[in-house]
């Protein structure tokens, strides 16, 4: 069974000018986890609003738990969790009391609210600073606190917005494993997210999108042969650059490509290990000595470049000038 | 029964953000204090009333009225500050009464005036302030100003969801405010205002709100009234019908926004 389906969702903006979400579908198994995959602006954010009854769509179809969203929304509030992309837990108040003040709103009454609410605590180990106000809490802090906000009653689905974003690494982890943790219990998932490594890790399913819309789906494994086997990396000085091209296009027995700014020359191989002796070898034939190789297991990153031409995520501002100077060196 | 008991908490979560940072109960009260003495000290020697007791009598319904007028910049920061968070975002997720979150906060904001009112009325006393009109009709007064605090705190509710910034809200809510308590017959005569103004004065729901507390309060409403206008003869009704248009209007559109802040 289906505990997700968004069926043609269409949501525009400014008066159509910004369409958001152009013709977007999906589903999710009862059970299972999909990640929607996608760069800032891709429209995840949008899709998990109006599948949490925040948003309505304007036009297309979504059903969650087998309940109508744009039908019955209040319903439909009754089985999801919704973690957001910022915490959206009071800073002033303390974890202990955001947490009683949402089961009270759960209804489940002052002395189960409390009793929940130390569970939950207990759980995300956050009970040390239970009594603290969230504004001390650190980011993996405050986001451990929102997700257990989002499970006071037990949700069928849970919807995860981005749930790692802007954590420091030790804070994702701790993220992921709570997630992992969940996961086993059996909730239906849905997670956006920009970190190709996260949906790798946590989901069942990747649905990656671009502008407003799903560009490929299935699992890691199926996206990864999209782009085929393994990649030979050389890094080598400028003048270098035309001939190592070549050898590595005749071991290859395929066209290199070259990233300019980094000097990197890449192409993908098919035997491996043995192609990169191979191409060390007549590279020093021909005195040229690579200044970084490597052999590299295609990444979701590849998947998403092959599948949108640009790049998922942009990791530093060099990365992301470098990236706008090949652009532009394009046009 | 939901819906009550869904705004109860959330009232009871203003109350709780007051208890967590007592600044903002004690600056809420210390400004409108400082208001008191200044203009009893500054103004109170130079004004003349013509009534018994001095300008404090007259300026205390101002000073009460003024204040209460803030709620209104008070509850459009908070509301805005919580959709900047996201926290509505939670909110709207959950099974519960969609418009208890911002009945509740205008509850909870009312019942910050009834502090901020205490400590006013005893800071009063202090300094001269005696009402003449009997415990009932004080009291009477006092619930006015809380009323008109309430429906005040409906327009802050759309102005806090018209803008997600808090600060720009707190800027425009005193921009509107500020003007409005001052173009009145809150701390001086109307009567030195150029023609136009004066016309403005007169039918401010500041002035009329001012004029029914004072004559709540035991005083004869000869400060300020320019003439025998509907007014400054009809303090009370004018002020009720003022309220209840306030409501009328802010209520269903604010509700209605809320419902749809995201769209």
């Amino acid at each position: 069974m289906k505990s997700v389906i968004a069926e043609d969702l269409v949501k525009t903006y400014r008066n159509g000018a910004v369409r958001a979400l152009d013709h977007l579908s999906l589903d999710v198994e009862e059970g299972t986890v999909l990640s929607v995959l996608g760069p800032n602006g891709a429209g995840k954010t949008t899709s998990v609003r109006i599948l949490a009854t925040l948003l309505r769509p304007d036009s297309g179809r979504a059903m969650v738990g087998g309940i109508d969203v744009i039908k019955h929304p209040e319903k439909v509030r009754e089985v999801i969790g919704l973690s957001g992309q910022y915490a959206a837990v009071d800073e002033i108040l303390t974890g202990w009391d955001n947490l009683v003040m949402f089961g009270q709103l759960y209804h489940l009454g002052k002395k189960a609210s409390v009793a929940r609410a130390e569970e939950l605590l207990e759980r995300f180990s956050l009970t040390e600073s239970a009594k603290r106000p969230i504004k001390t809490y650190s980011g993996g802090m405050r986001r451990r606190l929102d997700l257990a906000a989002s499970l006071i009653v037990k949700p069928k689905v849970l919807f995860l917005d981005e749930p790692t974003t802007g954590l420091d690494p030790r804070g994702r982890q701790e993220m992921w494993s709570v997630i992992e943790e969940l996961v086993k219990g059996g909730v239906t998932l849905l997670l956006t997210t920009q970190y190709l490594e996260e949906a790798d890790q946590l989901a069942d399913e990747i649905a990656v999108i671009d502008h407003g819309k799903v560009i490929a789906r299935g699992t890691s494994d199926a996206l990864k042969k999209q782009v085929g086997g393994e990649r030979l990396e050389i890094v080598v000085e400028s003048h270098n650059i035309a001939k190592t091209m070549e050898v590595v296009a005749n071991i290859s027995g395929n066209k290199a490509t070259l990233d300019e700014g980094l000097r990197l020359v890449s192409a993908p191989v098919s035997t491996g290990a043995t192609a990169l002796i191979e191409t060390l070898r007549s590279l020093d034939d021909a005195g040229i000595h690579p200044l970084d190789v490597s052999l590299k297991r295609p990444s979701l990153d590849d998947v998403f470049l092959s599948l949108t031409g640009h790049a998922a995520e942009e990791k530093k501002e060099e990365d992301a000038e470098v990236g706008g100077r090949r652009k532009k060196a394009k046009k | 029964m939901r819906a009550v008991t869904d705004t109860l908490i959330i009232t009871q979560r203003q109350l709780r953000l007051l208890t967590r940072v007592p600044e903002v109960l004690i600056f809420s009260t210390i400004q409108p204090v400082m208001f008191v003495l200044l203009f009893r000290y500054v103004f109170g020697g130079s004004i003349d009333t013509g009534q018994p007791g001095g300008y404090v009598q007259l300026l205390m319904p101002g000073i009460f009225v003024q204040t209460v007028a803030f709620t209104l910049a008070g509850t459009a920061s908070g509301l805005a500050e919580d959709m900047k968070k996201g926290l509505i975002d939670r909110f709207r997720s959950l099974p519960i009464s969609q418009s208890a979150l911002v009945i509740g906060r205008t509850l909870g904001d009312s019942l910050l005036n009834i502090v901020v009112l205490a400590v006013m009325g005893i800071a009063g006393y202090i300094v001269g302030w005696r009402p003449s009109s009997g415990l009932l009709n004080v009291a009477i007064g006092f619930l006015f100003l809380l009323f008109f605090g309430y429906a005040l705190s409906w327009v802050g509710i759309f102005v806090g969801l018209s803008a997600t910034d808090a600060r720009v809200v707190q800027n425009v809510s005193f921009l509107v405010t500020f003007p409005l308590t001052f173009l009145s017959n809150a701390f001086a005569p109307t009567t030195g205002m150029p023609r136009a103004l004066q016309y403005f004065a007169e039918w401010n729901p500041v002035s009329t709100m001012v004029a029914a507390c004072r004559e709540l309060f035991g005083l004869e409403n000869k400060f300020g009234a320019t003439a025998g206008s509907f007014p400054s003869e009809n303090p009370l009704l004018t002020s009720f019908i003022y309220m209840i248009i306030i409501m009328a209007i802010f209520i269903p559109i604010s509700v209605r926004k809320y419902k749809r802040a995201a769209d």
